[in-house]
């Protein structure tokens, strides 16, 4: 017992970007990333990544919803009873959402509108309930705060990464931009629609469609995993 | 403390605390910003109907940009026929609740009775349910904005409308979803998936009501199909449909316009072109009679 009140009293005096506590934010993104790593989050990393603009949208919302959740339950870990924990979690999260929607609807109503779709996603985002449940409920609310922007960041990386070349690949666009020319029956920044296809289209170029639709999301997150493991050994079992 | 935090009782009064002061909060809230979310809802509303007509304004000016080009604003029965003394304003009608309403009064009635339900859903629109109608002037002319509601994949979808004062081109169309997959169903939204429907006509060459089909390839040529989202079939199903059964309901009316626009184009008729149409009528009644100088 004694050893265990020395350690907390010792706590405190740590910086707050100890190394330890850099790991926090820096492991999510390689070696211990969500999606390609523990594998949570999937079925949003499929949802959303037809575009970088949502990946984005999704990316920051995660990010805010997993910090403050890490720190309200962080900060109610030694209350919250032990066999109503998850439902406990649960809960902080929905009502944390549905505040903030809440919010912006009265306020940014355009901002509420980009993400009213995202609202059900994040609550249902496993990462979110995984890092209530393996780190905010046995960590201070400093370190757990910085777990969460570390998931965070980790999945938005890697939702970014997949959007990218879904984007770029299933739609010839990047961030909304057609890069490759434009198509017939695009519309030109006139407001009017293209009767030419210009660029690589006139050369016969055709888009993927295959890379719009969620099965390419999970083969493209498989790709990433191989290369990632390629690179990092560490992750390599047996 | 000496609070037993995994004892029974603590956990019944930690869970009933929560229920309380999340429900207060969330309660709270809700009430505390709703004046300002209905707000900006129906400059919402307003924003998208001057949006088919191609005014984009921002929420702000929406209030003041509607006033000054509405004519009127009428309500319409299930038989297209303007109500001359409606109970609400065509403004405040909630097209979406009135659809939802719709539908679950006929899964109530028919429940377990299958085919009655899909009778009643094919005929779905002929309840009392009134329809709003939005006249505004566009270039000097009127034109016609008309709501339409309907099913996506994962939730309702809604959109207006505007066919011009020829009764039967569309000449602009907005579109929005509460939650259809972004990236896929969620593109009816955009201006690339609406673009298409300006020009596009709800009745074919010999008059009959065909209404406007999203379809995959639909662009090619056709007049009354609009090319689908690749990966959005469900919700692009939805479009065709909320279209093709509201737009129905207003086909008296749009009759009517397309009556006045013919007469107008009879009596513009070049004299010498009625001559030649007597003449060919003559030898026809000439023919009939074999009277035929041959």
């Amino acid at each position: 017992m004694s050893e265990v009140a020395v350690a907390e009293v010792k706590e405190p005096k740590e910086p707050l970007f100890s190394k330890k506590n850099r790991a926090l934010i820096s492991n999510p993104m390689d070696d211990d990333n969500p999606i390609t790593v523990q594998v949570l989050g999937i079925c949003s990393a499929l949802a959303i990544t037809v575009q970088m603009k949502q990946a984005v949208v999704m990316t920051v919302s995660v990010l805010f919803v997993l910090a403050a959740g890490n720190v309200i339950v962080s900060l109610m870990r030694n209350l919250i009873p032990n066999r109503i924990r998850i439902i406990v979690q649960l809960v902080i999260v929905a009502a944390l959402v549905i505040i903030v929607d809440q919010v912006l609807k009265a306020y940014v109503y355009d901002v509420s509108k980009a993400l009213s779709v995202f609202v059900g996603l994040i609550i249902t985002n496993c990462i979110i309930m995984g890092r209530l449940e393996a780190f905010a409920l046995a960590n201070k609310p400093w370190p757990a705060f910085l777990d969460g922007i570390g998931n965070g960041l980790g999945y938005g990386f890697i939702l970014i990464v997949v959007s990218f070349f879904r984007e770029l690949l299933g739609s010839g666009k990047i961030w909304g931009f057609p890069v490759f020319g434009q198509k017939v029956g695009a519309l030109l920044s006139d407001g009017s629609l293209a009767t030419e296809a210009t660029g690589l289209y006139a050369l016969g170029y055709v888009d993927n469609g295959l890379m719009i639709l969620p099965p390419m999301a999970l083969i493209t997150v498989g790709a990433f995993i191989w290369i990632q493991r390629a690179r990092n050994t560490k992750l390599i079992e047996a | 403390m000496a609070v037993d935090v995994n004892s029974n009782k603590y956990t019944f009064f930690f869970a009933a605390v929560m229920v309380v002061v999340v429900a207060t909060l969330l309660a709270l809230a809700s009430e505390s910003l709703k004046p300002m979310q209905k707000e900006n809802v129906a400059n919402e509303k307003r924003q998208n109907i001057l949006a088919s007509i191609g005014i984009e304004v921002d929420a702000a000016d929406a209030e003041e940009a509607y006033n000054t080009n509405l004519v009127r604003a009428v309500v319409v029965d299930a038989n297209g026929q303007e109500v001359a003394d409606p109970k609400f304003g065509a403004f405040d009608i909630d097209v979406l609740k009135d659809y939802k309403a719709g539908l679950s009064n006929i899964y109530k009635k028919n429940a377990g009775d299958m085919d009655g339900m899909k009778s009643a859903l094919l005929a779905f629109g002929d309840g009392g349910v009134n329809y709003p109608m939005f006249v505004l002037k566009k270039d000097g002319e009127e034109v016609y904005v008309v709501p339409v509601v309907g099913t996506g994949l994962w939730g309702p979808i809604w959109g207006y409308l505007t066919i011009s004062s020829d009764g039967k081109t569309v000449i602009g169309a907005v579109f929005d979803h509460k939650s259809e997959t972004p990236g896929l169903g969620a593109e009816i939204n955009q201006a690339s998936f609406q673009k298409p429907f300006e020009g596009k006509s709800i009745f074919d060459e010999s008059g009959e009501y065909t209404g406007i089909k999203v379809m995959k390839g639909g662009a090619k040529g056709s007049e009354h199909g609009v090319d689908a989202i690749s990966g959005g079939t469900i919700t692009s199903n939805g479009v065709t449909e909320m279209i093709v059964r509201t737009l129905k309901i207003y086909e008296p009316i749009f009759r009517q316009l397309q009556g006045q626009a013919s007469m107008v184009e009879e009596i513009e008729m070049p004299l010498d072109s009625a001559a030649i149409a007597m003449d060919s009528l003559n030898v026809e009644l000439r023919d009939s009679l074999g009277l035929s100088s041959n």
